[in-house]
């Protein structure tokens, strides 16, 4: 069951490398069709062996960002992010800081950069910054996964399989940014109780996770799938730019080129694919 | 051979009786843990490892700790181990299967252990881990129950058996190297990305692991007719105290570096270890007796005349083994997660079920030492008669 699950997200994964060349995700799924798009790419240029080399220079075709910007978000559009994320993904609320589990939260200027922050700066200061996982480049996290339950897609998404995690935590000792949650009482026990006493509705799309699993933002890689925008673009849309890094002319390359950007611990060498336009 | 554990007086089936109780009630604690879920320990998003992995890395050195008869004896050919370095192996053979306990007990998933092997990772330090783990259990349950089998017949080692003896000594090297790699390897762990944790893992772990043994063989030499050799036990607590200055040399090193840089994030956890931030200190008392415990438990071994006498050398061991503990099992774990990747603080209270389960960890080892020395013990007894 795991590898099917497994091997349908590399394919996905694969599938959104080859996507830009246009098509819908279902079309790409055809093997044949993906195979011969891998040719193309291939061998596109001419002379074989300087093709191929440019090819592996320029890396790969896509690498999904989230670009934040610090000028529109407010606390009620925060607020109404993390709301929206964890309907969608069906995250519990404990309620306590023993047990909760996060993948989009808030925190300050202080907490959230604290290599570089600058307390002269009142304007940052003041700010509600969005914190989630940052689907860094080189990932600690999947570096560390005894099991790979946790990878990193081609398209740059660190997904994580709920399937294969044996909840070792390993992970979470890694992640230099606190992004991880574990399952550490039964979500289930605690979303039934919500939906009782607070008529919270469950996403029938996305699964619910068990207990004693580690898990984390996946930058919507199922809304991806449909051809969608992850949940929190769609929510403020204003505040959440999503887009590929990879291509110099997609509009959060456009943005970074216009804007100051910073990103957390840099100097860890993770390369975080979450930018915070100050 | 193993029969010998089955005759005993009635003080020792009393022990045993006692060891078995406080199973049943860690195994009764780790039903509800496996029912509830990991949040009936003090666990919590930031403090994501706590008393059983603590545990687990205090007990891989303690086991790491025989190769310090090891050496001696078969690359010196030192004799006068020659009667405990089976002593050695079976403390070894008892804390590593301490050491698997403790991780099972500590993963959300534990059925699906096997992935670990089912889907090897070689860029997983855990996946090392394992291997050199079991391997370490393996080759010590060899060697430990050839010697004793051969001592038993009066005959010598057998020749296979040999490699496996020389084998155990790096990989015991590797077993707490690759421990600390578990740590040492993490990026926004200022306290864990330390190039001397390796070292300083071996260092603490040839001053615990054999002090344990020398409190064990004075209350053996104490109730048997068996004695491991004053002049052994003199050389194992030379060790021992050399280990042990060593140890705390490198914990000076590691507070040069974070206190003469000054640069907060290096500082931070030994801040809060032994002086505590802000209103939080829960460790203070422990690093800070750590500190005192260890300096005298290397005064009284350093000192000949002291050292020489019984009561002052178990007390002297006792001394060495609480503070690597509290070192290791309390404070390097633990705070390694504090203050968190975001600078906040967040502490760790371990719960009633959490340590009950620990402390059947405990009492696991302590029978499988239990009934590994009663026999080696009774076959050394006859060997006396004789």
């Amino acid at each position: 069951m795991s590898m099917d699950r497994r091997k349908f997200l590399k394919v996905a994964g694969l599938s959104t490398l080859i996507g830009l060349g246009g098509g819908s995700a279902f079309e790409l799924l055809r093997p044949g069709k993906v195979d011969a798009e891998m040719e193309h790419e291939g061998h596109h240029g001419g002379h074989h062996g300087e093709a191929h080399e440019k090819a592996e220079e320029a890396g790969p075709k896509t690498r999904w960002a989230m670009l934040i910007d610090m000028k529109a978000i407010t606390k009620e559009k925060a607020e109404k992010i993390i709301h929206v994320c964890h309907h969608i993904h069906n995250v519990p609320d404990w309620g306590n800081p023993k047990d909760e589990i996060k993948w989009v939260w808030e925190d300050e200027y202080e907490h959230v950069f604290t290599d570089s922050y600058n307390e002269y700066d009142e304007v940052l200061e003041k700010l509600p910054f969005l914190l989630m996982c940052n689907h860094c480049d080189e990932p600690p996290c999947a570096r560390v996964c005894p099991v790979e339950a946790t990878f990193r897609r081609p398209d740059g998404i660190v997904a994580q399989d709920y399937h294969r995690c044996i909840g070792c935590r390993f992970c979470m000792a890694a992640c230099p940014y606190g992004s991880r949650s574990f399952n550490w009482l039964d979500p289930r026990i605690k979303l039934k109780e919500e939906m009782a006493k607070k008529g919270r509705k469950l996403n029938k799309k996305f699964p619910t996770r068990m207990r004693g699993v580690v898990e984390k933002c996946n930058f919507c890689v199922e809304r991806l799938a449909e051809g969608k925008q992850p949940g929190c673009v769609e929510a403020c849309p204003d505040v959440m730019h999503f887009g590929n890094l990879a291509d110099e002319n997609s509009n959060v390359r456009k943005i970074l080129r216009e804007r100051v950007s910073l990103r957390r611990k840099l100097e860890l060498g993770t390369k975080p694919s979450v930018f915070y336009l100050v | 051979m193993i029969e010998k554990a089955l005759k005993g007086s009635s003080v020792y089936w009393g022990w045993v009786i006692f060891l078995l109780c406080i199973i049943g009630a860690g195994f009764l604690a780790y039903l509800y843990q496996l029912k509830v879920g990991l949040g009936i320990t003090g666990m919590s998003r930031d403090i994501s490892w706590g008393v059983y992995i603590a545990q687990f890395t205090y007990f891989v050195g303690v086991a790491a700790g025989a190769v310090m008869l090891v050496i001696p004896k078969y690359l010196h050919h030192y004799t006068k181990y020659a009667k405990v370095v089976v002593f050695g192996e079976f403390l070894a053979i008892a804390a590593v299967v301490m050491c698997l306990l403790f991780i099972v007990v500590d993963i959300g998933q534990p059925m699906r252990m096997m992935n670990v092997v089912l889907h090897p990772t070689p860029h997983s330090m855990l996946f090392y881990d394992m291997i050199v783990l079991n391997g370490y259990l393996i080759i010590n349950i060899i060697c430990g129950y050839n010697t004793l089998l051969a001592d038993k017949k009066g005959l010598p080692c057998p020749g296979w058996v040999k490699p496996f003896i020389y084998l155990s000594i790096p990989w015991a090297i590797s077993i707490h190297t690759v421990t600390a790699f578990l740590y040492a390897g993490l990026p926004g762990r200022h306290f864990w990305l330390t190039a001397i944790m390796a070292p300083r893992f071996l260092a603490s772990a040839f001053a615990a692991g054999p002090s344990l043994l020398v409190m064990i063989l004075l209350f053996v030499r104490k109730v048997t007719k068996f004695d491991a050799g004053e002049e052994a036990l003199q050389n194992i607590a030379r060790t021992i105290c050399y280990a042990m200055i060593v140890n705390f040399f490198f914990m000076g090193m590691e507070f040069f570096t974070a206190f003469y840089s000054n640069i907060p994030g290096h500082k931070a956890t030994l801040e809060y270890l032994f002086w505590g931030i802000g209103e939080y200190g829960n460790l203070v008392p422990f690093m800070r007796a750590c500190i005192v415990i260890g300096f005298a438990g290397i005064f009284i071994l350093l000192v000949p005349p002291i050292r020489r006498r019984p009561l002052w050398l178990a007390i002297g061991c006792a001394c060495v083994f609480l503070a690597t503990w509290i070192d290791k099992g309390v404070g390097l774990v633990i705070g390694g997660f504090i203050p968190n990747p975001l600078e906040v603080i967040t502490e760790y209270h371990p719960t009633f079920p959490e340590i009950t389960i620990a402390t059947a960890i405990w009492a696991v080892g302590g029978l499988i030492l239990t009934v590994l020395y009663k026999v080696t013990i009774s076959v050394r007894e006859e060997e006396q008669r004789v």
